[in-house]
């Protein structure tokens, strides 16, 4: 049985189901309110929810099963009395000792939790980064969206932010520095490459086999990293188009990496078709996998956090689901697809649990 | 010796839930200073009404005695204060 936690524009749904099959609504609950990112804590069962109320602003919730009163995580927020507010909390994940939580959010902050999530603080280190005035916004706001810890190891971490680019810590946070070496971004003037930090990361994923190596989805471009995020090459030669939001990995290969592709000029799947792509050499070669799902008239929309992948090696399950409402997943490491759920709101995440 | 009027704030909805009370009596001389003493003295309301910077969030309508009120309003003794959220759709 897998769990599938959707985070649409209007509450959290709970899934389950069997792999391969369509699956049933289990649980709703935020009814009418902005999910952002819904996760289980692989450690202790907690699950977590972002929500960002229209009246109340961004929170975080957590409850200990679906039936339980859900309570507000405390602590989440910026230093009273500053020019700034929270806008958005983007994705919750679990770090690499027993209790600590990560949350990323806008204006690109990221908070720690060291007690399984009931209190958060703030990294001030990021908060303060010298180089934040020239850090830009992109249309989904100023984010830390993508947090990736390194296999234990708590003291290293990267971040993705939209529109800052990588940065990296080997301190816990005490201390960070820009991993962006070898990004191109062709919104940006020539002479802008190379010094500027407005680089648009869309999603971040490291081989957990080898973590020096990581993939990355850019605002036009795919790239691997294979020291720790200190430098990319470009691996987007054979995809569709080399835009793109989310990235999954297969754990138990290394040289592996998902990827969506959509078209530059309107963020859908391209020609009305629904195709990941995969490799297995590390980016030098790209397949489609297309079978089971839509292939004609199906312009799709997947944001960042709506594609997930759990289990490894052939018994990979992977779910993206789309703005338009529609799940799909694959028991088969991606060979082939089914429709998981359909007529959905509008999906902004996406997270499977067993 | 100086006194901050006292006003009555009624608190509805997920409001009242967070809260636990459906009514308190908070101190201030504007709506500004009464939202901050509520959330000081109810503390699960904290960033519920006001944001960091201190301003109400911006789909929150604040009515004195029924009249919708801004930040500066000037409150008086026993004013009747409602916090909602503002009308939404879509």
């Amino acid at each position: 049985m897998t769990q599938l936690l959707v985070g649409t524009r209007k509450g959290l749904f709970v899934l389950e189901g069997q792999p391969g099959r369509e699956f049933d609504l289990v649980t709703r609950a935020f009814v009418g309110e902005s999910v952002e990112f819904a996760a289980r804590d692989p450690r202790t069962g907690r699950y977590f929810v972002a929500v960002t109320s229209t009246f109340f602003g961004p929170k975080i919730w957590y409850a200990d099963d679906l039936d339980a009163e859900w309570q507000q995580a405390t602590g989440i927020a910026l230093p009273k009395g500053g020019d700034q507010a929270l806008k958005r909390i983007w994705v919750i994940v679990a770090g690499e000792d027993d209790t600590t939580l990560y949350a990323g959010g806008d204006p690109a902050v990221l908070f720690e939790s060291h007690d399984s999530g009931e209190t958060w603080e703030l990294n001030v280190p990021l908060w303060e980064q010298p180089s934040r005035p020239q850090w830009r916004r992109d249309s989904g706001g100023l984010s830390v969206h993508t947090i990736v810890p390194w296999p234990g190891d708590p003291q290293r971490l990267a971040l993705a932010i939209s529109a800052a680019g990588v940065w990296l810590t080997e301190d816990g946070g005490a201390t960070w520095r820009q991993g962006n070496r070898g990004i191109v971004a062709d919104y940006l003037p020539e002479q802008a490459q190379g010094n500027s930090v407005a680089l648009c990361v869309h999603g971040l994923e490291r081989a957990p086999g080898r973590p020096e190596r990581m993939f990355m989805q850019f605002h036009g471009g795919v790239y691997r990293s294979d020291d720790a995020g200190e430098s990319w090459t470009g691996i987007a030669d054979g995809l569709p188009s080399d835009f793109g939001f989310p990235v999954v990995v297969d754990p138990a290969d290394p040289d592996s990496a998902y990827v969506i592709p959509v078209a530059t000029a309107d963020r859908l799947t391209p020609d009305g078709r629904v195709l990941v792509w995969e490799t297995r050499d590390a980016g030098a070669s790209w397949q489609p996998h297309g079978e089971g799902l839509p292939q004609h008239g199906a312009w799709l929309s997947v944001l960042r956090k709506a594609f997930d992948g759990i289990g490894d090696g052939p018994q990979l399950e992977l779910y993206f689901g789309a703005t338009s409402g529609e799940i799909f997943g694959s028991a088969d490491a991606g060979a082939s697809w089914c429709q998981v759920a359909r007529r959905l709101p509008s999906i902004a995440s996406v997270r499977a649990a067993s | 010796m100086y006194h901050q009027r006292v006003a009555i704030v009624r608190l509805r909805g997920q409001l009242e839930k967070v809260a636990g009370v459906s009514e308190h009596r908070a101190a201030g001389d504007t709506v500004s200073e009464l939202l901050q003493a509520l959330e000081r003295e109810q503390t699960a309301l904290e960033g519920w009404i006001l944001d960091e910077r201190g301003q109400i969030r911006q789909h929150i309508n604040v009515f004195v005695n029924g009249d919708q009120a801004q930040a500066d309003s000037a409150v008086s003794e026993e004013d009747k204060i409602e916090i909602l959220p503002a009308i939404s759709g879509g």
